[in-house]
């Protein structure tokens, strides 16, 4: 079992928690995830590790289905079952000059370790981090501690740029050279986003998010389509080189259990329901 | 001995075979010959005295008969029900040139199953060495190497990425085959000889190489889990799966059970698996069991089927339509699998000169209607770990190139089950297990 050292609101329907997990914080590079179960019953879902302090790892996530939305009514002091990792490959961290992290909603989670590894090699780190409105931006002040610079945007203009990540990432390719281009965010977001990045052919990637079950290789159910070829997200990445990716394969894929991801949810909602009304309790 | 019906068993995941009753274990132990120079030990890749056991269950003497297998395997109830005993010990019975040979499997899982239900007793371990050994993997050549070890007084760490122990055991072999309370029960033995056991620690992420190499010797028994997929079109549908990935799902995340346990699968209405051994079986039987029309397809004859015998009948009992000389060269749809297009095979059965080498017929291609297709055509060792370790030798194929003790390019790292042979039986990888065990043994004892 897994103790939760803390567990707090970030926005709305995106929680950070910090779990006591060992064998995982002592060796989580920038890039990685981790697979939490949460219980005998428990399916096991990859989150990325957003940081990493002496015995703990932070996860930060959006509640999208029945597994996050149960993980978010778990408080401090309660316990995971099982929390394995770090899993995949770190980020392919060098001193190239000058580099930009971008991160979109929930993504954004994700930039704080790449951001600080590159910047600890010796780049200029420049980060963009967007969301859909002010109040669902995370971990600005973060990331303005560890960037050079940072810029934000927002989709509807309640804060920073009015606009798209992509509109500052293109202006800023306009403006000078840039090196190396992270991107992370809902599959969509990272298309598009890296779509700008490739006709200046400035190295890119991605840090795909497909659906998994081991994530150690053992069952493709990760597979992604990166330059022809058959990659396995959880061994092989989870970070690519943007521009080889088949974004829309990996949307496909990422819609195979949707019918049954409703089911799930509505079930646990109800449950849920029952419980608010005063009837069962959780155990 | 008896089976449930196919038309009930395809309902449920319960066991299939019921096993002997007490007076029909000790009327079948009565027909060994009790040969001075017996057969069944040297085709028994663990060695297990079966005369010894069995002639103590003849007697009626289980507890006796039971220590006897496990003292030298400590996961009897499994390998009674999965090895392949009619080409090992039961093969070379001789009763078996006059009339059917010794049950053998059936002997040992009857004395195992007996001793589960009443009160199970441990081998003997020795006094503690204060040597540590560290075992990476939890399946049958994990546990048995990590049981002897322990047994000879050193301190076993087993590290198991999962969240669960037993590797193939757990994840891959289905509950009808193997209930998986009986893995966890002969898994619980090997704990309680003094192993511990380290879940969710994937070694070479969660566990640096350094720390693992510090250990006063090192069993590799990483398996070969990486799953191969046809590279024909297709592939990435929704609704392709490699078997490895539709079983895990099934058996050790409980997806049949789903939304009760949160893991889910596709449910199809028709599905097509490909390829021709145990795991294809296997999978072909869960299909059938989540409700489907199951089509299972070969590309050579049902003879050359590499899949257990019984396997093979216990499937075609459940329903599971043969499609032999068929090869698939594309699978069909748009998001989701609509069909699969395949085409028969010329020169697909075994000639006398062994395996030839099948060649499409032209014109032959048909379309088969299927929302599923599940791939099992072998898997590879995973590289996962081994190609991290510097100065590990591995062959063409990625596996761990060992002695026939076990021994590794690295003087005091071991290798044995899958990682080192390539995919095999679980029984094949508890013998390597064993052999590696005892020369760990003795090197850690400074023979």
């Amino acid at each position: 079992m897994y103790r939760i050292e803390s567990a707090a609101r970030l926005a709305d329907r995106v929680y950070e928690y910090w779990i006591h997990a060992p064998h995982v914080a002592r060796h989580a590079r920038a890039g990685q995830f981790l697979i939490v179960r949460l219980h005998e019953k428990g399916e096991r879902i990859p989150l990325t590790i957003s940081a990493a302090r002496g015995d703990a790892v932070r996860v930060i996530f959006m509640t999208v289905g029945k597994t996050t939305e149960e993980l978010a009514t778990l408080q401090a002091g309660e316990s995971i079952m099982d929390v394995a990792g770090p899993l995949g490959r770190p980020s392919e961290i060098g001193n190239y000059g000058t580099c930009c992290v971008v991160g979109g909603g929930v993504g954004i989670a994700s930039t704080p370790p790449i951001a600080a590894e590159l910047k600890r090699a010796g780049n200029h780190v420049i980060g963009i981090i967007g969301a859909r409105s002010a109040d669902l931006l995370i971990l600005e002040d973060e990331m303005r501690e560890i960037c050079d610079e940072l810029y934000i945007t927002t989709d509807d203009g309640s804060r920073g740029v009015h606009g798209f990540a992509s509109d500052v990432l293109k202006r800023l390719l306009e403006e000078r050279t840039i090196d190396r281009v992270w991107i992370i965010g809902p599959a969509i977001m990272m298309k598009v986003t890296s779509a700008v990045t490739a006709p200046a052919g400035v190295k890119t990637y991605v840090s795909l998010n497909p659906i998994m079950v081991d994530g150690t290789g053992m069952c493709g159910s990760c597979r992604v389509s990166v330059g022809g070829e058959t990659k396995f997200a959880c061994v092989d990445g989870p970070e690519f080189d943007a521009h080889q990716v088949d974004f829309d394969n990996l949307m496909q894929r990422q819609r195979i259990y949707t019918s049954q991801e409703k089911t799930a949810f509505e079930r646990f909602a109800e449950h849920r329901c029952r419980c608010g009304e005063g009837g069962e309790q959780h155990g | 001995m008896g089976e449930r019906p196919a038309e009930i068993r395809i309902h449920d995941f319960e066991e299939v075979d019921l096993g002997l009753s007490h007076d029909e274990a000790v009327a079948e132990a009565e027909r060994c010959l009790q040969c001075k120079k017996p057969l069944c030990v040297k085709g028994c890749p663990v060695g297990i005295d079966i005369p010894g056991f069995v002639h103590q269950v003849a007697e009626g003497n289980f507890p006796a008969a039971a220590r006897s297998l496990k003292d030298q395997n400590m996961l009897p109830a499994i390998c009674g029900r999965v090895c392949p005993q009619e080409t090992q010990c039961e093969g070379v019975c001789v009763l078996g040139n006059k009339e059917t040979p010794i049950r053998i499997g059936a002997l040992e899982r009857f004395v195992a199953d007996w001793e589960r239900q009443n009160n199970p007793t441990l081998p003997d371990v020795a006094r503690p060495t204060g040597k540590r050994v560290a075992v990476v993997g939890s399946g049958p050549a994990g546990l048995t190497a990590a049981a002897d070890l322990a047994r000879a007084g050193h301190a076993v760490t087993i590290f198991e990425s999962l969240h669960e122990a037993g590797g193939v055991l757990a994840y891959g072999i289905p509950a009808f085959r193997l209930p998986k309370d009986i893995v966890r029960a002969e898994i619980e033995q090997v704990l309680a000889l003094g192993v511990r056991l380290k879940k969710n620690h994937l070694v070479g992420m969660s566990v640096g190489l350094d720390e693992l190499l510090g250990y006063d010797a090192v069993f590799l028994a990483t398996g070969a889990g990486l799953p191969a997929f046809m590279g024909i079109p297709g592939e990435n549908l929704n609704g392709v799966y490699s078997a490895n990935e539709f079983l895990t799902r099934v058996n050790l995340m409980h997806a049949d059970a789903f939304p009760e346990y949160d893991t889910p699968v596709l449910h199809a209405g028709r599905v097509a698996v490909i390829g021709g051994g145990n795991v294809a079986m296997d999978a072909a039987r869960v299909a059938r069991r989540l409700g489907a029309k199951v089509y299972l397809i070969y590309r050579r004859g049902e003879e050359e089927m590499p899949a257990r015998r019984a396997e093979v009948v216990h499937a075609k009992e459940e329903g599971i339509e043969f499609l032999t000389c068929t090869n698939p060269i594309r699978i069909l749809g748009k998001g989701g699998v609509t069909g699969i297009e395949c085409v028969k095979m010329s020169l697909c059965e075994m000639d006398a000169s062994g395996r030839r080498s099948p060649e499409p017929i032209e014109g032959s291609g048909f379309t088969l209607d299927v929302d599923m297709v599940i791939q099992a055509i072998g898997t590879s060792p995973n590289p996962l770990l081994v190609s991290l370790i510097p100065g590990l030798e591995r062959g063409r194929k990625g596996n761990v190139v060992v002695d026939k003790n076990g021994r590794t390019s690295i003087p005091h790292v071991y290798a044995g089950g899958d990682i080192a042979t390539g995919a095999a039986t679980v029984i094949e990888a508890m013998g390597t297990a064993k052999r590696a065990a005892a020369a760990i043994n003795a090197m850690l004892k400074g023979e």
